[in-house]
This record gives structure tokens, C-alpha cells and sequence, in this order.
């Protein structure tokens, strides 16, 4: 019982990582009916700018009262990797777009391609161990067996991942309900002609999607930094994977699914490490994806597809 | 600078194409202010693309588009769209997964938020049908309670001159006749110039001031409503069996 | 570089669409007259613009670097670099709008014109075009042993490499180009291919002739396995869900130590033989027996008219199967599928059939691949190669057979000629290595051919069933049914 509360809560955090990078996704296919192949690297390139905001406030500039350096490196991270995330869909989807289905793919993957080799050239290919920054945490539960006693965690790392995921979901959800912002991508997302009749402009619509997605997986990045403490060029790829593997499962388009695909496959992963093998984890996330599109196409919270005739 | 008489809306010369296939061939055609001014034509033969050529999708590849003196054949869409134009388009194009208010705040972008609630109210007044159903989804409409919402989110955007594709596509008479009758009024009372484009010329042609006949992408005939209905050749290719 | 590509529209023809009416240039609306004054400020503002963005972007990676260090991480500013990438992407972005973008005439008109023109006469050279390369192709070896007898064994591997990726991109232009099924997971057969070969010989003492077809049956048989259940799918659900299932292929390989010695590999892997005649020193060796002097180049040699044969079969089998039935069903399945399926085509095997060719080849090659090398991993057999493959699919042109040819060669002997492009040290200092860019140019030659011809670089094909008179296909059309 106390290995599975364990679990639960580990799934949970690394479920709130993937949730935050799959948001990014089913935004970004919501509107523009693509799969933004880079957006994992964009994750990527914000755990490197957090860390490089990090050191530089800590080693160099001397901060160290803790909240505030990670609410900088936070603030900083989120505008520089939605630079990244902008120019990417300036260069390599906008001259695309009207253009066949396969062609912005094929950039997508060449800029997930670049962005990897890009980091890797300029950061060079060895691991960044960063030092655990946030220790301690709360006992939750405790158990005895034959083994000895067994103490269930929540780490103050882990409760601020869940918070800070939990409150960022809740102002998107309302950004995308409430606001004129929010009308406006989703009309984009209906009919982009009819929207730019009322006088939207798409392309910044569009623009704005991608940078508030790639803010949000800068914000994963960060996460994933703080709670790994180790990131490398090539972690994008399999995060990318799995987080695009969540916004499926949830229903692509849907942010609420999203988050909850983003959950399932954090625990989906954890609990298989956990009960069977570790190397089989990933085969465990993928099988589950290809089992629920096969039977339940649209996802679990997705609009059913309307077959066009 | 500007005349009084200058037309609100002047198109000189507009070829539009799409891909290789010629689609407008040369179309010159003015709307003045606070007229009615409609164009009809069989099926494909280049109205509503004549529609969305002066909202600026597709572009001209030849021609001039003005619109109260501004040169708009170059600009982007959306900037068209704020100059005052509105247009309920063929198809009606309601967004399906949003509720009725949502797809008229919609209409409401580029409006002073100020404005909203009195500009609601009066679109209510016109389509009493459509306050019923304010929180119903688009798609969930029937046809003629979509093109009512497309009329309305048209307006919603305060526009001076209101682009009309085929309101009567698909409704039931008793409908068209209340759609048209509501157009007159905003003309009449409001002094709201309106293009329409339409297949059922008999009641275009009975709204309008001036009227404009299509034929494969070329402007055959042009007139007085009056004028176009007496036509042996507009009775013969339009009105024949299109009398309701 | 912030700005768009689009003003090079460097294609003869138009392309399909409203975007080719409208003098995209950027999207800057450019208040600048025609004056030319006005517009060296226009490209000049766009170019300080670009070089901001270039800035920001390369802060935290051009500027600082982030390294392991005695008691933790350490950083180190390289501020030399970072205001040098600065000032090149000015200058560049500056040149381009100089001369390309916003020029009267453009720089780029007079290679376009080059180009288009190739294009419009391709038809009636075409037929002449294929036959040369084809006699270009089967004289290769002894051409590079006479050209460039020092580097002879380079080159052959070379091409052996690029014929490799020709039929790979042959054998996915069935699923993709053809039947319009988007595979991300092509990797997985060519994958199961090569460890068909390599198992079959460590446990049964097989062959490579023996093994060939048992390793391009054992890869359809999973293009089956795979394929059936995700047939239902749509485009891109498709391809995310093959890409999964390359994925999960992979980590069985990885994992499964006792069967597939996981990480290290299979080694040993025999080499093919000439009817049982070995390239070898031996008494009864290939050189020996037709009394030749022996040299480890006649291996080379006959590696690589195997895998030319490999890959003209997969070309003809596939230009056969287009005129058959289930060629113009895979046709029609790409256009629409509800249309087929009310035609009473059964989708189901059609979508199978494609799938399990495609992989057929895709395990043929993975054999060849495994023999050609002696050793195989499963780091051989990454997303990347999927990627790869399927760049080359799309960016010679969907559904194109001599596209994937020209892609093939642009693409991988692009990034292998990096390799020998050592004398860049010599400007660069000794610490330049261009091999480190080889994935880097790779990518951003995706992303910019993409641009500036999103149909492929030959973007038009023969129809196969000819009215009359035979009319050319634009690859509009052909990916235009996409997506259903």
C-alpha cells in the first residue's frame, strides 16, 4: 500500500511534466492540424536556459535566496524559449502553410533535427549534472514490513511541480475560455477564413499559440531540470514523444485532455518501473497509445471525428 | 478630397484565378452608399469568389479593389475586415463548437467592448430566435437560425458596408422573405450599405436598388432591380421556375 | 532570418493555390516605395530585426556555455562568438534582402529560370534521363576505380551507402508516395530485416542468399502485425502510432539480451557470396577461381551491384504494381478513402498489402545492410533513420521515383562529402570539426528545401493510366488527396 501511494505520487509529478509539454502539442494541432515535431526540443531548450539562468544568478551574480532565483530563472526561461518557440514556426511552418500536409512535418522533423544538433554543438554532448536545489519534503504515510519500515514521500520538489502545473492549467484553461485571446484561437481553430472575416489575424493568433506552448514546456524544462538533475541535448525526442503520446491519449485539442493523458502516462510509466520491468517502461506508454487510438480513436476527451464525406 | 458621390465600394478590373483556372474575368462593378446593390448568377459563376476577392482571399492577380478611397487590393484579410466590412459568407461559416454569444462576440472583435451589450440587443430585436438560444452551440442550429447568426455576427461588427452570399441558400420561403425583409430595414432605417449576391434573383432583384448579372466570371448586364426583372433575358435564365 | 522565406518563389510554374497571386515577401507590407533608398532601409531594419532575434535565440547557447567542472557545473561566457553570429545573420539576412527578397531582380531569377526549365523539358528527357542514369549506375564502380583510383574504396562505399538509402526511399514511397500512408516507423522493418539475417546465421549457420527472402517475409509479416491494427487511423495518428511501434521494436532489441545480445550487438555477420565463391584470400575464393589477383575491392564491387539490383527490383516491382490494380486501388486510396470503399475496394487489404511490400523491401535492405556491415545494433536503427528515409520520400517528391533518387544523393552524399571537408581546420582553427555538422546542415537542408519547394525537388511523374494523351501529374495532386 505504501509503495503504491509512493508511486502514485511520483507518476503524479512526472505526469504534471509530460501534461505541461502536451499542452503545447494539442494547441499547436488544435490550430494548425500539425504536429509540431521540435516541440519536444523546445522543452529541451528550455532546460537549458534554466539552468544557464540558474547558474548565472547563482554562481556568478551570488543570489541565493532560493525562491526568488527560481522564480527569475522560471520568468527568464519562459520569454527566451518562446523566442524559440516563434521563430521556429516563423522560419520553418508559416512559408508552409496552405502547403500539403507532409511538408510541414518534413520541417518540423528537420527543426527538431537542427535544434538537437544546434545544443549539442553549442553545449557540447556530455550530460549537465545540476545538484539537487530543493530537499526535504512531508511524510505522508508510514508502514512496516518484514524489510523494515516503509516512509511514503511528497518532496517539497514534487508538491511544487503538481502546484505550479495545477495552477498554470487552471489560467490556461481560462485564458482559452474566458478571453478574446482565447475566442480567437479557437475560432482559428473552427475556421481560419471565417476568423480572418471578422477581422482576426491568424498569423499572430498562431504565432501567440506557439509561444504560449513553447512557455509552457519551458516550464517543464525547468522542472525536468530541478527534479532529474541531469538534462542532455537528446532529452527532447523521448519527452517530445511521450507528451505527444499524452495529448493523443487525452484527446488532441482538448486541454483538459491533455493534462489528463499528460497524468496517465506519468503513471502508466511509474507504476510499470515500479510493479514490472524498467527497460519496458516506454513500450508500456507506446502500447497504451496504440491500444487506445485503436479503440477509441479520438481520444478520451477528444471530439469524435466527424468523417467527411 | 473625396467626392460625395464617390462610390463606397469600386472594383476595376479584377481577374482572379485559382491555381491556373480563371475564375473572375475582369470584373468592374461600384457600390454606393446606402444602396442595396446585388449581383446574380447561376451556380459557379463567380459570385461568392467575386466575395471573398474584395475581403482579400483569394487575391486578384489583376484589377484594383477600393473601398472608401483606400486602395485594399494588397492587404491581408483581417485588415480589410476593419476598415467596416463584414460579410456573411456562402456557406455561413457559423464556428460549430461555439455558443451563439460566443460566435457573435466573436463578430465583435474589432468593436469598442463598450458597445457590446447595446449591439447585442439590437441584433436580438432583429432575430428574436437567436436570444433564445444564446448558449446553444453553432452547430447545434437549424439552418435557417445558423444564416439568421450569420447575418447577426455580421453586423455585430458595426460594419458600413455588409457583404450578403446567397442568405436565402437552403431556406424555407416563409424564412428568405423575413431575411430579406430584414435587410430593407437596416437599409431603410439604418442607411447600412449591403452587397448581396444571390441565386433567388427574383427577390434580390425586388430588394435591390441596382443589380448586376454574372455570367462565367464576367459582368453581362447591369441595372435598376426594376430594370434587370422586366429582361426577357434575365426572366429566361433566372426567374422561370424560380418564382416562390 | 526572422523573416519568412517565402519571397523565394523560385518555381516556374505557379503553384497551386491563392499564395501565388501575392507578392509574399515577408509579410512586411513594406511602406517602402519604389525608391531605392527607402528600401536599403526596409532590408536594413529587417536585417537588424534578424539579427536581434539571432541575438536573443543565442544567448544562453552561443553566448554562454554551461560545462562540467570541479565541484559542480561551471560557466563561461563566449561573448567573441556570440556577437560574431550576430553580425553574420545581419550580414546575411541583409545580402538576402539585398539581392533576393526585396531586389528587382533577384539573384536567384537566373537559376530559377535554369531550373524550371529543367523541369518543363524533364518529360521529354525524362525517358532519356532515366536511361542514362541507369547505364551511369551500372558502370559506377569501374568509373570511380578509373577516376579516382586512390579513394576508389570510399567512393564505392559511398555509393553503396546512397543506393542503400534509394531503396529504402523506394521501398516507403509505396506506403507514403503510393497508398498516401504516413510511416514515422519504416526503421522497424528495415530493422527486423537486419536482424532476421543476423540471428538466422548465428543460430542456423544461414547464408545472406538463404536469408534474403526469409528476412524480406519475416519484415512484411510484421508489416502485417503492425499494420493491422492501426489501419482505422488517420494521417497523423498514423504516422505518431508507427512511430511508436519503431520505438518499441527498438527497445525489444535493446532489451532482450539473451536473444539479441541487447546494446553490444550481433557480430560476425557473413559476407554474401558469389554462388557459394567467398571474397576472400582462400584457394577457392572469388579472385581465385577466375584467376584474378585478389583485392578487397572486388567485395566492395559486388556489395554494390547487390544492392543495385535490390534496388531496381523494388523500383520495377513498384512501377509494375502501379498499373496493376492494386496499384491504381493504393492511387485511389490516397485520394479518398470513403469514395474507395463505396467502390467496394476493401481498404483493409489494400492498406495491408502496401504496408507489407513497403516493409518487404525495408527488410530486404535491412539484410543487405547487416551483411554490408558484419555488425548490427540497435543504435542503427533509431527514430533518425525513419526521419530520414521519409525526408528523402518527401523531399524528392511524393510518389516520385527518380525524387528519391535525387534526394537520396543530395542528401546523403551531401552530409558524407562533409566529411572530407578537412581543410575547413585550416581556416577554422584545429578545433573545428565539420563531421559535428553534418546533422545540423542536414536538418536545416530539410527545413530550407522544404521551403523553397514544398512539392519536392521533382514535383511531377507520368500518369499510369494514359487517355489519349499522357499529361503530367503535379505532386499537388498527388498529395492533395492526403490526409483523409
Amino acid at each position: 500500500m505504501e509503495y503504491f501511494v509512493q508511486q502514485l505520487i511520483n507518476g503524479l509529478t512526472l505526469g504534471s511534466i509530460y501534461g505541461l509539454i502536451a499542452i503545447g502539442y494539442t494547441m499547436v494541432y488544435g490550430i494548425i492540424g500539425m504536429i509540431n515535431f521540435a516541440h519536444g526540443d523546445i522543452f529541451m531548450i528550455g532546460a537549458f536556459i534554466s539552468l544557464a539562468v540558474f547558474l548565472l544568478l547563482t554562481s556568478v551574480l551570488g543570489f541565493a535566496f532560493l525562491p526568488v532565483v527560481l522564480l527569475i530563472v522560471l520568468i527568464v526561461a519562459m520569454l527566451f524559449t518562446s523566442a524559440w518557440g516563434w521563430t521556429v514556426e516563423r522560419l520553418a511552418y508559416r512559408p508552409l502553410r496552405g502547403s500539403f500536409r507532409l511538408a510541414p512535418l518534413i520541417t518540423a522533423i528537420g527543426m527538431s533535427i537542427v535544434l538537437q544538433n544546434f545544443v549539442q554543438i553549442t553545449q557540447g554532448a556530455r550530460v549537465k549534472p545540476l545538484p539537487p536545489q530543493i530537499r526535504g519534503g512531508v511524510t505522508v504515510m508510514q508502514g512496516s514490513t518484514e524489510a523494515g519500515t516503509i516512509v511514503v514521500q511528497l518532496s517539497y520538489m514534487q508538491m511544487i511541480i503538481i502546484v505550479t502545473t495545477l495552477v498554470l492549467m487552471t489560467a490556461f484553461t481560462l485564458l482559452i475560455a474566458r478571453t478574446s485571446l482565447g475566442r480567437a484561437q479557437r475560432a482559428c481553430e473552427q475556421d481560419r477564413k471565417m476568423a480572418a472575416l471578422l477581422g482576426v489575424n491568424v498569423d499572430r493568433t498562431i504565432s501567440l499559440t506557439f509561444v504560449m506552448g513553447a512557455a509552457l514546456a519551458a516550464v517543464a524544462g525547468l522542472m525536468f531540470l530541478l527534479l532529474y538533475g541531469v538534462i542532455d541535448f537528446y532529452i527532447g525526442f523521448l519527452a517530445g514523444v511521450k507528451a505527444f503520446t499524452a495529448a493523443v491519449l487525452g484527446g488532441i485539442g482538448s486541454l483538459p485532455g491533455a493534462m489528463l493523458g499528460g497524468l496517465l502516462i506519468g503513471l502508466i510509466e511509474v507504476f510499470w518501473s515500479g510493479y514490472f520491468t524498467v527497460e519496458y517502461k516506454d513500450v508500456a506508454a507506446f502500447s497504451i497509445l496504440a491500444i487506445v487510438l485503436i479503440f477509441l480513436p479520438s481520444g478520451l476527451l477528444g471530439k469524435p471525428e466527424v468523417e467527411k464525406v | 478630397m473625396r467626392a460625395a458621390a464617390e462610390p463606397l465600394l469600386s472594383v476595376r478590373g479584377v481577374e482572379t484565378y485559382y491555381g491556373n483556372i480563371v475564375a473572375l474575368r475582369g470584373v468592374d462593378l461600384e457600390v454606393s452608399r446606402g444602396e442595396i446593390v446585388t449581383m446574380i448568377g447561376a451556380n459557379g459563376a463567380g459570385k461568392s469568389t467575386l466575395m471573398m476577392t474584395i475581403c482579400g482571399d483569394p487575391k486578384p492577380r489583376s484589377g484594383q479593389i477600393l473601398y472608401d478611397g483606400t486602395d485594399i487590393t494588397a492587404m491581408p484579410t483581417h485588415e480589410i475586415m476593419q476598415l467596416g466590412i463584414a460579410q456573411s459568407p456562402e456557406g455561413r461559416r457559423i464556428f460549430p463548437r461555439m455558443t451563439v454569444m460566443e460566435n457573435l462576440q466573436m463578430g465583435a472583435s474589432l468593436v469598442d467592448p463598450n458597445h457590446f451589450e447595446d449591439d447585442l440587443k439590437r441584433v436580438s430585436e432583429l432575430f428574436p430566435r437567436l436570444k433564445e438560444r444564446l448558449h446553444q452551440r453553432g452547430g447545434t442550429l437549424s439552418g435557417g437560425e445558423q444564416q439568421m447568426l450569420a447575418i447577426a455576427r455580421a453586423l455585430m461588427g458595426r460594419p458600413k458596408l455588409l457583404l450578403l452570399d446567397e442568405p436565402s441558400l437552403g431556406l424555407a420561403p416563409l424564412i428568405v422573405k423575413q431575411i430579406f425583409e430584414t435587410i430593407r430595414e437596416l437599409n431603410e432605417n439604418e442607411g447600412l450599405t449591403v452587397f448581396l449576391v444571390e441565386q433567388n434573383a427574383f427577390h434580390a432583384l425586388k430588394l435591390a436598388h441596382r443589380g448586376y448579372v454574372m455570367v462565367n466570371g464576367n459582368i453581362t448586364m447591369s441595372g435598376t432591380g426594376a430594370e434587370l426583372l422586366k429582361r426577357e433575358e434575365v426572366r429566361a435564365a433566372y426567374l422561370e421556375g424560380g418564382r416562390h | 532570418m526572422a523573416s519568412s522565406t517565402t519571397g523565394v518563389k523560385v518555381s516556374g510554374k505557379k503553384p497551386a493555390g491563392d499564395q501565388a497571386e501575392t507578392p509574399s515577401r515577408g509579410h512586411a507590407p513594406s511602406p517602402a516605395g519604389p525608391g531605392g533608398g527607402s528600401r536599403f532601409q526596409g532590408s536594413l531594419r529587417d536585417a537588424a530585426t534578424a539579427a536581434f532575434v539571432a541575438g536573443v535565440l543565442g544567448f544562453f547557447f552561443i553566448g554562454l556555455r554551461t560545462d562540467i567542472a570541479p565541484g559542480g557545473l561551471d560557466i563561461k561566457a563566449r561573448w567573441t562568438a556570440w556577437i560574431v553570429s550576430i553580425l553574420v545573420v545581419f550580414a546575411g539576412r541583409l545580402a538576402l534582402n539585398l539581392f533576393v527578397f526585396k531586389a528587382e531582380r533577384p539573384v536567384t531569377l537566373g537559376l530559377a529560370a535554369q531550373l524550371s526549365g529543367v523541369g518543363e523539358t524533364l518529360p521529354g528527357l525524362s525517358k532519356w534521363l532515366v536511361r542514362l542514369l541507369l547505364v551511369f549506375a551500372l558502370v559506377l564502380p569501374f568509373f570511380l576505380m578509373t577516376v579516382f583510383p586512390s579513394k576508389q574504396r570510399q567512393f564505392i562505399d559511398l555509393a553503396i551507402l546512397i543506393m542503400t538509402y534509394i531503396m529504402l526511399g523506394w521501398g516507403l514511397n509505396i506506403v507514403v508516395g503510393l497508398a498516401g500512408l504516413l510511416d514515422l516507423g519504416y526503421v522497424a522493418f528495415y530493422a527486423v530485416g537486419a536482424y532476421s539475417f543476423a540471428l538466422l546465421s548465428q543460430y542456423f549457420d544461414f547464408g545472406f542468399w538463404m536469408a534474403l527472402p526469409l528476412a524480406g517475409l519475416l519484415a512484411a509479416f510484421w508489416g502485417v502485425i503492425l499494420g493491422f491494427p492501426v489501419l482505422r487511423l488517420r494521417g497523423d495518428y498514423l504516422a505518431i502510432v508507427t512511430l511508436a511501434f519503431g520505438e518499441i521494436i527498438r527497445i525489444v532489441l535493446l532489451n532482450w539480451y539473451q536473444f539479441t545480445n541487447g546494446p553490444d550487438g550481433i557480430s560476425g555477420i557473413p559476407k554474401p557470396t558469389l554462388f557459394g565463391l567467398e571474397f576472400s584470400r582462400s584457394e577457392d575464393g572469388f579472385a581465385a577461381f577466375f584467376g584474378l589477383e585478389y583485392a578487397p575491392i572486388h567485395r566492395f564491387i559486388y556489395l554494390y551491384y547487390i544492392i543495385l539490383a535490390l534496388a531496381l527490383i523494388t523500383n520495377v516491382v513498384t512501377i509494375r504494381l502501379r498499373r496493376l490494380p492494386i496499384g491504381r486501388a493504393w492511387e485511389a486510396l490516397r485520394e479518398d478513402e470513403i469514395a474507395c470503399r463505396s467502390l467496394g475496394i476493401n481498404t483493409r487489404n489494400t492498406k495491408l498489402t502496401a504496408f507489407a511490400i513497403g516493409a518487404m523491401f525495408g527488410g530486404f535492405a535491412g539484410s543487405f545492410f547487416a551483411t554490408r556491415q558484419g555488425f548490427i545494433s540497435p543504435e542503427s536503427f533509431s527514430f533518425i533513420e525513419s526521419a530520414m528515409i521519409l525526408a528523402i520520400v518527401v523531399l524528392g517528391g511524393l510518389g516520385s521515383q527518380i525524387g528519391v533518387v535525387v534526394a537520396s544523393v543530395a542528401m546523403i552524399g551531401g552530409i558524407e562529402m562533409l566529411r572530407n571537408l578537412g581543410f575547413l581546420t585550416q581556416i577554422f582553427g584545429s578545433g573545428f570539426d565539420p563531421v559535428q555538422y553534418r546533422m545540423l546542415i542536414f536538418g536545416l537542408a530539410m527545413v530550407l528545401i522544404m521551403v523553397w519547394k514544398p512539392r519536392g525537388l521533382v514535383s511531377t511523374r507520368e500518369p499510369t493510366a494514359v487517355l489519349k494523351e499522357k499529361k503530367r501529374i503535379g505532386a499537388e495532386a498527388v498529395a492533395q488527396g492526403e490526409g483523409h
